[in-house]
C-alpha cells in the first residue's frame, strides 16, 4: 500500500524529517505517536500534499507510483485521505457543494458517472446517521462555526463518504470529548476493511483504546526510533516519553 | 506635481470648458430652461477646480487626466443608432420581466416601447422630454443633491446635461417588475457621453431599477453620469449597476440618494468589464428608522481600474446603514475603495457598518483602501474593517487534498467570496444571472449576457 523510503523534509532550510522509513500493508492500522515537535504532523501533511514542505531525499510508493509526484488533489482521487488536525473554515462553500463536487471527482477518475442529486443525498443521510452527525451541519458553509469536535467529526464524515484505501488521521482524537471520541472511533472501526489502511497520528493512547493499531511507532526528532505491537502504547502511556528519548539518545 | 504637470491639467480642464462654450447653443437648443439655467453656474463651477488631480483628496487613486485628456466629440446632440436596439437588447434574463428602457450615449432612444402595464400616475422615460411637458414633475428635485456636491465632475455634467432616465413613482405605488435601464455606449469616434438620471420614488411605494451599462463599439469613450434618487418615507428601493462595458470605455457615474424616514434602500454595483470606472454614491439619511444597504462587488483584470467612493451621511438618529464592497483584482488592475461614513451631532443611536474585502490575484494588482469615519454623536454603533488578501492557500490545500483540482478549487473560493455580495440581490433571476456571470467572469470568459454579447 504504502512505503517510504528515508524520507527527509525540512521546511524552511530547518529539517523536521531525518530519515523515515514506513511500510503499511493493506488492511492495517498503524499508529504514531511521539511528543510535541517530533514530526508528525509534517508526516501526515507531506504525504497529502502539502506544498510548504521540501522533500531533500527519500521516496515515497503508494500502491505502486510515486507519491511525491502526484498532486494533492490526484493523491486523493487515488485513495489517499488526511484528516486534517485542524480542519479549514471556507466560508461561502456550501457543504453539500463542496461534498457533491469531491464525491463526484472521485467517481469521475474511476471513470463512473456522477451520482443524482437524490443518489448524493441518499449517501450522505446514511453517513450521517452512522456518525451521528447533526443534520443541519451539511447545510452549512464548510467548516465555518463548526465546534471543535464538530469539525472532527466532519472530517470521518468526509472519510465516510469518500471511502478511501489509505487514511491519514491527524491528531482526530485532540480537542473531542469522550463521547465524540467513541463515535469518531466507531466511524473509522465501521469503515475496516482488508484492502483499507489507517495511520492513527496521535499524542495519547486514548484514542488507541477504540482503534487498536497493529503497529505503533513513535516518532523523535524526525526518526522513527522504535516500532512494536499495540502494547508500546499503554506503555507509552504509562512511563511517558522520557524513557524512549533517553534510549533513543 | 509639476509644473508641466499642472499646466497640462489646466489645459486639459480648459478644454472641456472651450468644448462647453462652442457647444452652448446646441446644448440649450431642446432643453428646457430647468437645465438650461443652470449650465453657465454649473461650468463656472467647474472651471474653479478642473478636473480633480491627486491633490484632491476624494480622486487621490484615481488619475483622470489621461482618461479625459483625449480629443472627444461630445454627444450634444441625438443621432439614432444604425440598429434597431429593440431586436438586439432584448434581455434574455430566464424569468426576468422588466419593463425595459434604452439609452444611448446618454439620450433616450426614440424608438423605445412605451411600457405597458404601469400603475397610474407612474411616469418613465427621458427626462429630457418630461422637463420640456411636465416640468412640474422635474422643478422640485432637478439638481436639489448634485448642486450641493463639490465635485467638478459633477458641476461638469449639469453644464452639459440634455437627457437621461427619468422614473417617478407616485405616493402608495408598488412596482411590481423591477424597470431596467440599458445605458449604451455607441459610436465610431472618440465620445465623450453626458447622462443626467432622476428617480423619485414617493411615500409608501416600492421600485426596482437596474442599471445595464453596455458598450457596442470599441473606440475611445467617456461617458459622465449623474444621478439623483429621492426616496419618500416609508417607501423601499433599489438600485442595481451592472458595469459591462468594453474596456475602452471609461466612466465616471456619480448617484445622489436622499433617503426620508423608514424608507430602505439597497444599492449594489457589479463591475465585470470597463476600463477606468469611478463610482461616487452619496446617501444622504434624512429621516429616522432609515436603512441603507450598499454593495459592491468588481472582477477586474489586464488595466482596468475601478474606485467606488461612497459617503453615508446620517442627519437623523435611528438609522442604519451598512456597505460591503469586495474586489477580485487579477493581472495589473488596481482597484480603490474609500467609504465615508458621517454622523450627524444629533444623529443618536445610529448603526454604521463598513467592510472592503479585496484579493489580489497577481503580485502586480493593486488595491488601495481607505475607511473614514466621522463620528459627531456619543450613542452610535459604528465599525470598518478592510482586508487585502491573497486566496487563503489553506482553504485552496483543504480544497484539494479531498480531490478537487487546482483550478475548480480556486475558483470556488473566489465565488463563494463574491456570494457575501450576490445573495444580497433581492431580485431572484438578477442574482442567478450575476452569479452566472461572475462564475464566468472568474473563470476568465467574457462575461456577457447572451443577448448583449454582440460586441
Amino acid at each position: 500500500m504504502l512505503t517510504i523510503k528515508n524520507l527527509r523534509v525540512s521546511v524552511e532550510g530547518m529539517e523536521i524529517l531525518k530519515g523515515i522509513n514506513l511500510s503499511i500493508k493493506p488492511g492495517e492500522i498503524h499508529a504514531i505517536m511521539g511528543p510535541n515537535g517530533s514530526g508528525k504532523s509534517t508526516l501526515g501533511n507531506v504525504l497529502a500534499g502539502k506544498e510548504d514542505y521540501e522533500v531533500t531525499e527519500g521516496e515515497i510508493d503508494f500502491m505502486g507510483e510515486d507519491l511525491l509526484e502526484l498532486a494533492p488533489e490526484d493523491r486523493a482521487r487515488k485513495g489517499l485521505f488526511l484528516s486534517f488536525q485542524y480542519p479549514v473554515e471556507i466560508p461561502g462553500v456550501p457543504m453539500v457543494n463542496f461534498l457533491k463536487t469531491s464525491v463526484n471527482e472521485h467517481r469521475k477518475f474511476k471513470g463512473l458517472e456522477p451520482l443524482t442529486a437524490s443518489e448524493f443525498l441518499k449517501l450522505m443521510r446514511e453517513k450521517k446517521d452512522m456518525l451521528h452527525l447533526e443534520s443541519q451541519l451539511t447545510n452549512r458553509s464548510v467548516n465555518e462555526g463548526f465546534s471543535g469536535g464538530e469539525k472532527k467529526k466532519n472530517e470521518i464524515f468526509q472519510m465516510a463518504m469518500l471511502e478511501p484505501k489509505l487514511a491519514i488521521l491527524d491528531e482526530t482524537d485532540s480537542g473531542l470529548d469522550i463521547d465524540a471520541l467513541k463515535i469518531v472511533a466507531e466511524g473509522v472501526n465501521a469503515l475496516r476493511d482488508p484492502q483499507r489502511s489507517v495511520i492513527v497520528i496521535t499524542h495519547y493512547q486514548r484514542l488507541l483504546d477504540y482503534i487498536i493499531p497493529d503497529f505503533v511507532h513513535v516518532l523523535y526528532k524526525g526518526r522513527i526510533v522504535k516500532s512494536a505491537g499495540k502494547e508500546l502504547a499503554m506503555e507509552l502511556e504509562e512511563k511517558g516519553y522520557d524513557w524512549i528519548k533517553n534510549e533513543a539518545v | 506635481m509639476s509644473q508641466t504637470a499642472i499646466n497640462n491639467k489646466t489645459a486639459v480642464s480648459e478644454k472641456y470648458v472651450e468644448l462647453f462654450h462652442a457647444n452652448k447653443s446646441l446644448l440649450d437648443e431642446g432643453s428646457s430652461p430647468l437645465f438650461n439655467r443652470m449650465r453657465e453656474i454649473a461650468v463656472r463651477r467647474f472651471e474653479q477646480t478642473g478636473i480633480p488631480g491627486f491633490k484632491n483628496e476624494n480622486y487621490k487613486y484615481t488619475n483622470l487626466q489621461p482618461v479625459f485628456d483625449k480629443a472627444y466629440r461630445p454627444a450634444v446632440q441625438y443621432r439614432n443608432p444604425e440598429i434597431d436596439l429593440n431586436k438586439v437588447f432584448h434581455c434574455d434574463v430566464p424569468l426576468l420581466d422588466t419593463y425595459t428602457i434604452l439609452l444611448v450615449n446618454g439620450w433616450y432612444y426614440e424608438e423605445n416601447q412605451k411600457p405597458q402595464g404601469l400603475p397610474a400616475g407612474t411616469a418613465v422615460g427621458s427626462i429630457r422630454k418630461i422637463a420640456n411637458e411636465e416640468p412640474e414633475l422635474v422643478q422640485n428635485w432637478l439638481n436639489r443633491l448634485a448642486g450641493l456636491s463639490n465635485d467638478p465632475l459633477v458641476a461638469l455634467n449639469t453644464a452639459f446635461a440634455q437627457d437621461g432616465f427619468f422614473l417617478h413613482v407616485p405616493d402608495g405605488v408598488v412596482l411590481e417588475k423591477p424597470i431596467q435601464v440599458i445605458n449604451l455606449l455607441s459610436a465610431k469616434e472618440s465620445l465623450f457621453a453626458t447622462q443626467r438620471n432622476l428617480i423619485i420614488i414617493g411615500e409608501h411605494s416600492q421600485a426596482k431599477v437596474i442599471f445595464c451599462d453596455h458598450t457596442w463599439d470599441a473606440c475611445d469613450l467617456l461617458s459622465n453620469s449623474v444621478t439623483e434618487i429621492f426616496v419618500g418615507s416609508d417607501s423601499v428601493f433599489d438600485f442595481y449597476v451592472i458595469q459591462n462595458q468594453n474596456n475602452q470605455a471609461n466612466s465616471v457615474n456619480s448617484a445622489f440618494v436622499k433617503q426620508e424616514a423608514n424608507s430602505n434602500l439597497l444599492t449594489c454595483i457589479a463591475t465585470l468589464h470597463g476600463g477606468m470606472i469611478r463610482n461616487n454614491l452619496n446617501i444622504n439619511i434624512n429621516g429616522e428608522h432609515a436603512e441603507a444597504h450598499l454593495f459592491g462587488m468588481s472582477f477586474t483584470d489586464k488595466k482596468q481600474h475601478i474606485d467606488n467612493f461612497t459617503n453615508v451621511e446620517h442627519n437623523k438618529p435611528n438609522c442604519m446603514s451598512n456597505q460591503l464592497y469586495k474586489n477580485v483584482l487579477d493581472e495589473d488592475s488596481v482597484g480603490a475603495f474609500a467609504g465615508r461614513i458621517h454622523v450627524a451631532r444629533d444623529a443618536q443611536k445610529t448603526n454604521a457598518f463598513q467592510r472592503n474585502n479585496n484579493v489580489l490575484l497577481t503580485d502586480k494588482a493593486k488595491m488601495h483602501t481607505k475607511p473614514q469615519l466621522i463620528i459627531d454623536a456619543d450613542d452610535v454603533k459604528c465599525s470598518h474593517g478592510a482586508t487585502v488578501g491573497q486566496i487563503d492557500e489553506d482553504a485552496l490545500f483543504y480544497l484539494r487534498a479531498r480531490g478537487i483540482a487546482e483550478a475548480d478549487a480556486r475558483l470556488m473560493l473566489m465565488n463563494a467570496f463574491a456570494h457575501e455580495v450576490i445573495q444580497e440581490i433581492r431580485i431572484e433571476p438578477l442574482r442567478d444571472r450575476i452569479d452566472e456571470l461572475v462564475e464566468k467572469r472568474l473563470r476568465g470568459e467574457l462575461a456577457r449576457c447572451h443577448s448583449c454579447d454582440k460586441n
